[in-house]
């Protein structure tokens, strides 16, 4: 009911052209007056934020480049110069080579398994109609709003009796499980909104129900497909509680891992600057790609959210 | 399309089903049952205790912190969050100084900027965040207490993490800091689509940008306010505190149990404790708190769906 409190679209025309003729000017350079001031003060906080985010990022790309000595000295100044040797000692020492590698795998392998199985199933969901349809919908989608952390004691022992612990393969499959809730939710209300004319064509054409699904629905399906699979990845690839549970084998670390396992023994190696190389490191690859792929990004983030 | 059609439907779903069943509702299933039990998780021999368990937990002082910093996780950081970023994203939208010819309410300049920079940390994995945070927290060398002693607060040199007063806001502040852009950006979405005719006719009344605000913007952004509430609070009882906290603070649980949160304490009694049916015995509480909050939320900001 507020939007009639708001004066419909015709009397405000109406006040438009009073205001053209000129007789409440007062009112247009109070208001012209208030969206400056407002400007000003918008600039100023928006410039405060912006700053406070991009501030910590920076103070860590510079912080990279410093000896251990000058990153306690004086935190806030700049390298006497850039000590990349901290990059290389990072990557082959300090194991990050390792890390990025079975990130690599991991991600690789859940991503492609959750957008293979994601799509499969939530196209049986949206366009096949069959007992148990809408409780296997309910169940899938449940998974979004439950602590993981409650299933991860007992899926620890699942996860060891089929001697998947410390795998990289079990991890794939972890992974993927969890990210199924979510992948099925964001495509089963795509696959709704394709039209259902063409699948039927190919079906009166002789194609099968795989054959339909895999040449035709699929590519149709491209742009929900690289919104889901830009939030899968980020949300892999960023991944910290599942492997710490389940991958505490040191060989088998990912990335996030094996950082905070890295700052965790700087107490008695005393690394600093290879620790934070290593964490640029990290962030560098991600942030790059946001900035590339910005608009997909930020669409398939917020995808979700919106619908 | 009948043909064959059975087969293809199993066909599809057996395996995707099947995984999800195996790792996620069967554990979930188990966990329950589990918290029943006096299972230590170390040894394949349990008995069923009824709800001992469950009086313990009630007795549990740690497990009372644990419970109270959660639920303040799950109050205070969706509306610091929340609150935030609808202020940012109503500035970045409607903030901007009127160009000639242009539009009544228009953006700020370089609005697409901000939007950029602000959803940086959103891509950065958590740990990553608490683990620069926890060192720009270091009382010694770290960059906070520099920035202070450099201004001339040399006297203001707190503990940060090491001070169980402090300790908590430290961490949630972390969170606030890199959820705050993913907000930003959606609110901003949801603004993007209120038209632009609304705000004029509210204007040329008279109406201030702050009256907008509250009578225009919010009411037809409620819906997604709305999700985005529970989507953070959910965030704030789960994985994302358990990064922080786990991460960032000594112990970790910070120091005197004063950052302990109970994703934190499934985690100690389970996989440090040996203590594997208590540990499912909180996490049936933290479920309850979990699907509590969700209700609650949902509840409360029901009201009628505005259509534009």
């Amino acid at each position: 009911m507020k939007t009639t409190e708001t004066p419909a679209p015709v009397p405000a025309e109406s006040g438009a052209t009073v205001a053209k003729v000129g007789a409440p000017a007062g009112k247009d350079t109070r208001q012209k007056k208030e969206g400056g001031v407002l400007n000003v003060f918008s600039h100023g906080v928006l410039i405060i934020w912006a700053i406070m985010v991009v501030m910590p990022l920076a103070w860590a790309v510079m912080t990279s480049f410093k000896t251990d000595g000058a990153i306690f000295g004086s935190p806030w100044a700049l390298p006497d110069k850039l000590h990349f040797d901290n990059w290389a000692r990072a990557w082959s020492d300090a194991h990050m080579s390792d890390y990025f590698l079975n990130t690599v795998l991991v991600v690789g392998g859940s991503l492609i398994g959750t957008l293979v199985l994601g799509s499969m199933a939530a196209y049986v969901l949206a366009r096949f109609d069959f007992p148990g349809n809408r409780f296997i919908y309910y169940l899938f989608i449940g998974g979004m709003s439950f602590p993981i952390m409650l299933a991860l004691v007992p899926l620890f022992y699942v996860v060891n009796n089929m001697g998947l612990l410390n795998t990289i393969h079990g991890l794939i499959l972890v992974y993927i499980a969890y990210s199924l809730p979510f992948t099925v939710f964001f495509l089963t209300a795509f696959f709704r909104t394709l039209p259902a004319s063409v699948a039927e064509a190919a079906f009166v054409d002789g194609a099968s129900h795989t054959r339909t699904f895999f040449q035709i629905m699929l590519p149709m399906a491209k742009p929900g497909l690289i919104s889901v699979g830009i939030f899968n990845f980020l949300g892999q690839w960023n991944q910290y509680m599942l492997p710490t549970v389940l991958n505490t084998d040191p060989d088998k670390h990912v990335l996030t891992q094996g950082l905070v396992q890295l700052a965790v023994s700087q107490g008695y190696k005393g690394d600093w600057s290879g620790l934070f190389a290593g964490l640029v490191m990290a962030m560098l690859p991600v942030l790059a790609a946001y900035i590339i792929f910005q608009r997909q990004v930020v669409q398939g983030l917020t995808a979700g959210a919106l619908k | 399309m009948q043909h064959g059609k059975y087969r293809f439907i199993v066909g599809f779903l057996v395996v995707p089903l099947g995984l999800y069943a195996l790792f996620v509702v069967w554990p979930f299933i188990q966990s329950i049952y589990y918290s029943f039990t006096d299972w230590t998780g170390l040894s394949p021999d349990f008995k069923m205790v009824g709800f001992d368990n469950y009086k313990r937990m009630f007795d549990d002082e740690i497990f009372w912190k644990s419970l109270e910093h959660s639920l303040l996780f799950a109050l205070v950081l969706p509306v610091v969050t929340i609150g935030l970023a609808l202020f940012f994203s109503f500035m970045i939208n409607v903030g901007g100084r009127r160009r000639k010819g242009g539009p009544v309410i228009t953006g700020v300049r370089g609005s697409s900027f901000y939007k950029i920079v602000y959803f940086f940390p959103q891509v950065l994995s958590i740990a990553i965040v608490a683990i620069l945070f926890a060192f720009a927290y270091n009382p010694d060398s770290g960059a906070i207490n520099s920035v202070l002693s450099a201004i001339g607060l040399d006297s203001v040199q707190p503990l940060w993490l090491g001070d169980p007063n402090l300790a908590l806001w430290c961490v949630m502040a972390v969170l606030v800091w890199s959820t705050v852009g993913f907000f930003v950006v959606l609110f901003s979405a949801g603004m993007a689509s209120i038209p632009a005719d609304l705000y004029e006719a509210a204007l040329l009344d008279g109406a201030s940008r702050f009256t907008t605000f509250f009578r225009i913007t919010l009411p037809l952004l409620w819906d997604t306010v709305q999700s985005g509430w529970v989507y953070m609070g959910i965030l704030a009882l789960g994985a994302e505190s358990f990064a922080v906290v786990q991460i960032m603070t000594t112990g970790p649980g910070g120091p005197d149990y004063s950052t302990t949160v109970m994703v934190l304490y499934v985690y100690q009694k389970a996989f440090r404790d040996g203590q594997a049916a208590y540990a499912t015995t909180i996490g049936v509480a933290l479920l309850v708190v979990t699907l509590a909050f969700a209700a609650i939320v949902m509840r409360l900001g029901r009201r009628e769906r505005l259509e534009f």
